[in-house]
């Protein structure tokens, strides 16, 4: 049957010179081969959060009347509605935490060196986009939490220097955080973050198939030194089996998650009450939150919270072009390696201590 | 080394083991793909209409004129005859459900979707409708003009 099909494909546009690069795709192994599963866990958690997505927008409404009640609808009428909506939850918090772990990985095995600087870069930009996922698919439930999380990090949006206004404007759709909001972060949601997202997943996965899985440097001067002790999989089938062998165990941690731990969905946006106690942004920028709280009001001239908000402007575009800095030689990689020592334990040591901060 | 008996057994036990795994991924595809199921299929929302409303006020419709009004969740029609009777039935054509509306000038109900006739009693007269429309019960009740469901016997 499957034969027949392929055969009837082959026949008409090549589909076995097509494939064959999956088959040719080698992965390598060595005491760190574990790490290729984390770049592939944070793709199955992506699918997730599409088909969970679709299945939310047949009952979802974007507006600030009925967001919060069409939420509450899915979660206690519609059957298996609290279900769908906490592996969404779940699935969007684990995706974030394999891309960094995913991200981070790569750095530490620097997979980033030539010819791959573009796919780090591609990476990089696909973590800024998941966490506009997170930051946009916060608000429409429309509660309190998110109403306030909303209003604070788009404050901050407006702390840049000279477009920081209008950029705050074009995120709110107002001076205010109203329904024009909700709305517009919905259409950011659903439409305009997917669709980049696709085309940079696309590019990220293709330079990932043309380059090949990136052999750390400690284990390529090994192999180089004594070829013999080279060991590779084929990517297709071998990995890809794993790999679904972990997405198969995943659905299941997800399912348990979501059943014995649903996602709460708090009380409705009032615009017109007080902030309540404790309130926190949600642990994925929770060190870009504490280092904003610790900052002073003034430090010399320039305001607190726009000092903050340059220095982790400036972090970010370091971070995006940091195979660039590393150029292969002793020093630059020594260099990389203690810096990126520092940018792990900084965000690990911020976001326990924001988590424990009063 | 492998035994001659060993090697033997090998084919049963891999048809064994592929019918565990192959087993225990179907049913895990089933156990994902039920949720999924039921979620799509929208819950009901309770018919709030009951068997009777409050369709016009007398006064509101002058002879030879109609309107629609709410029964439930659904338009039922309410035409104040030229004779000046009160005819109530559903609104909801029976062919494809468009509104249906009173034509003074013909003096009998239009659909104005695909051309369908109804006469005042709700009976399919002319165009595709398939069916009568259902026919109400119109009682005035002090300045209230009430339409109810007929029972059925």
């Amino acid at each position: 049957m499957f034969n027949v099909i392929r055969k009837w494909l082959d026949e008409r546009f090549g589909w076995e010179e097509l494939m064959a690069p999956l088959r040719h795709k080698k992965v390598p192994l060595h005491k760190f081969s574990a790490w290729y599963f984390l770049g592939g866990m944070t793709l199955f958690l992506f699918g997730i959060q599409v088909v969970t997505g679709i299945l939310l927008l047949l009952y979802y409404r974007p507006s600030a009347n009925e967001a919060f009640e069409s939420v509450q609808y899915i979660m206690t009428r519609v059957q298996f509605g609290w279900l769908i909506r906490s592996i969404h939850s779940w699935s969007a918090n684990l995706m974030i935490f394999f891309a960094f772990a995913h991200m981070f990985s790569v750095a530490f095995l620097r997979a980033y060196r030539k010819p791959r600087e573009l796919t780090w870069v591609s990476g990089i930009l696909l973590l800024f986009l998941v966490l506009g996922f997170g930051f946009s698919g916060y608000l429409l439930p429309w509660n309190t939490l998110a109403f306030f999380a909303t209003k604070v990090g788009t404050e901050i949006t407006g702390q840049v220097p000279v477009v920081g206004h209008a950029m705050l404007v074009f995120l709110r759709g107002g001076e205010e955080v109203t329904g024009a909001t909700l709305t517009r972060f919905f259409g950011f949601h659903v439409a305009l973050l997917p669709g980049i997202t696709t085309a940079l997943l696309a590019l990220h996965i293709l330079l990932i198939q043309r380059l090949g899985m990136s052999a750390p440097p400690s284990v390529e001067a090994e192999w180089a030194a004594s070829p013999e002790k080279k060991r590779e999989m084929s990517f297709f089938p071998n990995f890809m089996l794993r790999e679904m062998m972990a997405w198969y165990i995943a659905l299941g941690i997800l399912g348990a998650l979501a059943a014995i731990a649903p996602w709460e969905l708090g009380t409705k946006a009032d615009p017109f009450a007080a902030a309540p106690a404790g309130i926190k942004p949600e642990w994925y920028f929770l060190f870009m939150f504490q280092t904003l709280k610790m900052i002073p009001a003034k430090v010399g001239f320039i305001d607190g919270e726009v000092l903050g908000v340059l220095l982790f402007g400036l972090g970010g575009l370091l971070w995006l072009l940091l195979p660039f800095f590393d150029r292969g030689e002793r020093r630059s990689a020594r260099w990389t390696m203690g810096a990126l020592v520092f940018v792990v334990a900084y965000v690990v040591a911020m976001t326990v201590y924001g988590h424990v901060a009063k | 080394m492998e035994t001659q008996e060993h090697a033997a057994v090998q084919p049963g036990r891999r048809r064994l083991a592929q019918f565990i795994l192959g087993g225990g991924f179907v049913a895990t595809v089933v156990s994902f793909l039920y949720p999924v199921l039921r979620y799509l299929v929208p819950p009901m929302l309770p018919d709030l209409g009951g068997d009777e409303v409050v369709a016009a006020k007398v006064g509101d419709l002058k002879p030879n004129s109609y309107k629609i009004f709410r029964f439930g969740s659904r338009p039922g029609l309410l035409v104040y005859t030229a004779d000046s009777e009160y005819r109530a039935m559903s609104a909801t054509c029976t062919h494809l459900s468009c509104i249906v509306q009173y034509r003074g000038d013909l003096r009998e109900v239009w659909c104005a979707c695909h051309n369908g006739m109804y006469d005042l009693n709700g009976r399919n007269i002319s165009g595709p409708p398939p069916r009568p429309l259902d026919a109400y019960q119109v009682h005035v009740r002090g300045d209230e003009i009430v339409v109810s469901r007929k029972r059925e016997a």
